[in-house]
């Protein structure tokens, strides 16, 4: 049993008021800031609910509500987090209801969601949670029957004393307990002894969900209550020149035109304020429909833009400056300037022994250059976002993955103080990264501050898929060189995109560590098109290319492509190279094994051509291979085998069905997804002709194994995604004899056979 | 702007809006039946999926002036309980990630399993493919899908 420190002193923590049917009302701050809560926000809880801290509440009758901190983009985070409280309180799933938390930094520690961190974060502090409450029951339950609370057992929201007989359900308990001490140390669950985590709990949204309830902002409604959207400029490197909005003005349900600037020119942005263009027209009316034929009647004059500098707040308190280069940008201009980059020296990030002096003498050197493009998120949900922005106060409903870093520029654009801009965080139609960027948070505050009314602001699609924060486009070249005895001996890699290298965190992972020659630079072309987080950011290329590049150096070796990983791997454990190796040698091993085993890799069905590949990011391991036949010169995924080793799994089927759908969204991104440009114009604007994977392209069928072990849970939301499309090409390459070089696969090329 | 009396979910509505405005926004904005979602517009995504009498219909390029007397049923009246056979087997096999789809997914498939009780994988994928599904979740949908069909065909 493990013991953890509560870490929170009573008096910054604890508020007792009384409330009027009796019991004590506790409210809890989950960090060392203690805010009281509002006279009002006490009055309107139900007068029966005890709060035993930020995310228990336990009702006189034994229901209980977990509190979900988590902003939910379909990852399942308000099932599987509450699932953490709900073992360590020791109660039964199915007393428990669970509530989405608004935004409320005092009371909840990290309400994001991205980089597959929710797990990791929420391991130690939610079961805390859970544990302090289940110990403060027991006292109480204990001081009611004067006996030693060491003899009081419980049991699903139950608890008990074997010596006297005595029963108390915790709903009995919770006002008493209310009152108490909070424990400064709890001990916390084996994980033997574990009944909820690690047994499938369905999403807790799931009735709502196929029932059509209200659940997004989209689907949000408010009083008096206007739509408002907004214009952009068509292409990047353009602004707002003049418009000419009298026409519209007099169409019906229109109520006004005009033109906001979201961040001042001198504002310095945090790293979540990308945004594409700080003007834009609104149109306001008063209904969707009204308001969409609107904007498409609105007549905007463009300008181009000049060079312009931002300020930037980078890590660690740092400042830098941004350049934004004029200029209207096309695809093409984009390949001809990164294939230029690729043949210079780029900058150092890593190096190891002398890789430039055995390239020369090696027996084989081979060396491949790799692209992908820009990639739209395409979130089924189209950006939007409510708001109401009065003089005292601001209310606001989005979609919004990162709400406190939003916070704080919503503090400096509105001239209102943090504690008075209320946030809540209704689910997103997706995210994928993208709703890490809540530049429509600020539009739709800016707006409705300007009307003095509740507004919410709505994209279409097209603004939706045209506006920008794109996955960026990349380009790497790979080296490699063997010896003799076809053992690698030197790597380098050198990479970089437009407007950012996919390379900067990622210098020593695999192979690096693993080869005595080692060399990691990177390169970087500014633009004016703007990009952002798009699941497993960065390495969603680096783990596609990479190893496909392995796949083409195991075979110049003349290895099997598994074994030839696991080799190199043997030897990053054995006599590592350089001491920043940031992996587990063991752990990268046993998913290739696992997958190796499930897959039956040598045994493979003669109709169908396998690839392999393992990836390495976010804290999880992932192994996955491929099969693929072809049919009418079309590749069709007949199967994958995932094997991964993200420690203990709290909700098994969920993690599947994460795992699944990252899976076929990296098949889908790898044969079909593109954003291109033409001018500075984003080429694709609706499904039509953004192609999206659907249900006829997944596989027929895909299996998730996880590996078993007591670690710590890291995340899954993004580490299946990169090495599918590394899988996918190899898998092509035993179908067709062709080497894959450029995303997409399939999208605007010659068939593949 | 002309009045509209429309049947859905078997009751009657009226609403007075411009002749051409799409069903999808009659429904969300006028009607606050927002369970029918917008995801593109163009009728590529699914998401707006209702049914005009037994068919499968893009709510988004639907003028209110085309529907007539034609029944419409909606994410909110597919069943009064939320226990029709394809909500059931889509909790069955807890298919949503995000869930922003699933409403017009369930649609297409109530659709489908009535005119076909009994479908195949490639009937599934065929009648399915309008359908986008971000998340990623067709592997689950196909498979509540062939549930669906059993609770149905052993309901009857």
């Amino acid at each position: 049993m493990e013991s953890v420190k509560t870490t929170i002193n009573r008096r910054s923590f604890l508020k007792v008021s009384a409330l009027a049917g009796g019991g004590m009302m506790l409210s809890f701050s989950w960090l060392a800031g203690c805010n009281p809560s509002a006279p009002e926000e006490v009055a309107t809880l139900p007068k029966e609910w005890f709060e035993l801290n930020s995310y228990i509440k336990i009702a006189d009758n034994g229901l209980i509500t977990l509190m979900a901190p988590n902003p939910e983009f379909g990852s399942n985070v308000k099932t599987s987090l509450p699932m953490m409280v709900a073992e360590e309180l020791d109660i039964d799933w199915k007393d428990v209801m669970v509530e989405q938390a608004d935004f409320f930094p005092e009371r909840y520690d990290r309400q994001f969601t991205g980089g597959s961190l929710a797990m990791q974060m929420a391991w130690k502090p939610l079961r805390t949670a859970g544990a302090t409450a289940r110990h403060m029951l027991i006292a109480a339950a204990a001081q009611a029957w004067q006996v030693p609370a060491g003899e009081i057992t419980t049991e699903n929201g139950m608890l008990h004393h074997k010596g006297s007989s005595k029963k108390a359900s915790y709903g009995e308990m919770a006002s008493k307990a209310a009152g108490l001490e909070v424990p400064k140390e709890v001990p916390l669950k084996n994980v033997k002894d574990f009944k909820i985590i690690g047994n499938s709990k369905r999403n807790v949204e799931g009735v709502n969900i196929v029932t059509g309830k209200p659940l997004f902002t989209l689907d949000y409604k408010r009083e008096g209550m206007l739509i408002a959207m907004i214009a952009f400029p068509p292409a990047f490197g353009l602004k707002v020149k003049s418009v000419d909005d009298g026409a519209v003005k007099a169409m019906p349900g229109i109520k006004d035109v005009f033109t906001i600037k979201t961040l001042a020119d001198d504002y310095e942005r945090n790293f979540f304020d990308t945004t594409s263009f700080t003007e834009l027209v609104v149109v306001v009316g008063n209904t969707t429909w009204e308001v969409m034929n609107a904007k498409k009647a609105l007549k905007v004059e463009w300008e181009k833009i000049a060079d312009t500098t931002i300020a930037l707040a980078g890590r660690g308190g740092s400042k830098q400056t941004v350049t934004i280069p004029a200029g209207l940008e096309s695809t093409e201009g984009h390949l001809a300037k990164m294939a230029q980059m690729a043949k210079k020296p780029g900058k150092e990030l890593r190096k190891d022994g002398d890789p430039e002096g055995v390239f020369k003498k090696a027996t084989k050197v081979i060396e491949r250059t790799y692209t992908a493009p820009f990639l739209a998120h395409n979130a089924m949900e189209p950006v939007n976002c409510f708001a109401h922005v009065t003089a005292e106060k601001a209310e606001i409903v989005a979609p919004i993955q990162a709400p406190e870093i939003i916070s704080q520029t919503l503090v400096a654009r509105l001239g209102l103080p943090k504690e008075k801009i209320h946030i809540k965080l209704a689910r997103m139609g997706g995210g994928f990264g993208q709703r890490a960027y809540g530049h429509h948070l600020v539009e739709a505050a800016v707006i409705s501050q300007k009307l003095n009314a509740p507004v919410k602001l709505v994209y279409t699609r097209e603004d939706d898929m045209t506006y920008g924060i794109y996955r960026p486009t990349y380009t790497a070249t790979y080296k490699a060189a063997l010896d003799e005895n076809n053992n690698m001996i030197a790597y380098q890699v050198k990479a970089g995109g437009i407007p950012e290298s996919p390379l900067g965190f990622s210098q020593n992972r695999f192979p690096a560590g693993a080869v005595d020659n080692y060399l990691a630079e990177e390169w970087v072309i500014n633009s004016n098109i703007t990009i952002g987080a798009f699941r497993a950011p960065r390495s969603n290329f680096l783990g596609a290319v990479e190893q496909a590049f392995l796949d083409e150096v195991a075979q110049l070796a003349g290895k099997d492509p598994i074994e030839f990983r696991l080799e190199l791997l043997e030897r990053a454990k054995k006599s590592p190279v350089g001491k920043q190796n940031d992996y587990d040698p063991d752990r990268y091993a046993g998913v290739l094994k696992l997958v190796r085993d499930k897959s039956n890799w040598k045994g493979a069905n003669k109709d169908v051509h396998r690839g392999v590949a393992a990836y390495f990011c976010h804290n999880t391991y992932v192994a996955e291979v491929v099969d693929l036949s072809i049919k009418e010169n079309k590749p069709v995924v007949e199967k994958v085998f995932a094997a991964v080793d993200c420690g203990i799994v709290v909700n098994p089927d969920a993690a599947a069905n994460m795992g699944e759908g990252a899976i076929i969204d990296g098949i889908g991104n790898a044969l079909y997804g593109e954003m291109t440009f033409k001018d500075g114009v984003p080429q694709k604007n609706n499904f039509h002709n953004y192609r999206m994977i659907r249900h006829s392209e997944a596989p027929k069928s895909i299996e998730v194994h996880f590996v078993k072990n007591d670690k710590d849970p890291t995340g899954l939301g993004e580490p299946l995604f990169p090495p599918i499309f590394a899988a996918l090409a190899n898998a092509i390459y035993k179908a067709t004899g062709k080497r894959e070089y450029s995303q997409p696969f399939l999208q605007g090329k010659g068939p593949l056979v | 702007m002309a009045i509209f009396n429309l049947n859905i979910n078997g009751k009657q509505s009226q609403v007075d809006v411009d002749p051409a405005t799409p069903m999808l926004w009659v429904l969300r904005d006028h009607l606050n039946l927002v369970g029918t979602k917008y995801g593109c517009g163009v009728a590529q995504c699914g998401a707006c999926t209702i049914h005009l009498g037994n068919v499968a219909t893009r709510s988004c390029m639907l003028p209110v002036s085309g529907v007539g007397n034609q029944a419409i049923t909606t994410i909110e009246g597919l069943s009064e309980k939320g226990d029709h056979p394809v909500q059931k087997a889509w909790l069955e096999h807890d298919v949503a990630q995000c869930g922003y789809c699933q409403a017009g997914q369930i649609m297409n498939a109530a659709a489908l399993l009535k005119s076909n009780a009994s479908p195949s994988d490639a009937e599934i994928e065929s009648a399915m493919n309008g359908n986008i599904c971000r998340c990623a979740t067709y592997l689950r949908i196909k498979a509540a899908i062939h549930t669906a069909a059993k609770l149905t065909t052993t309901k009857s």
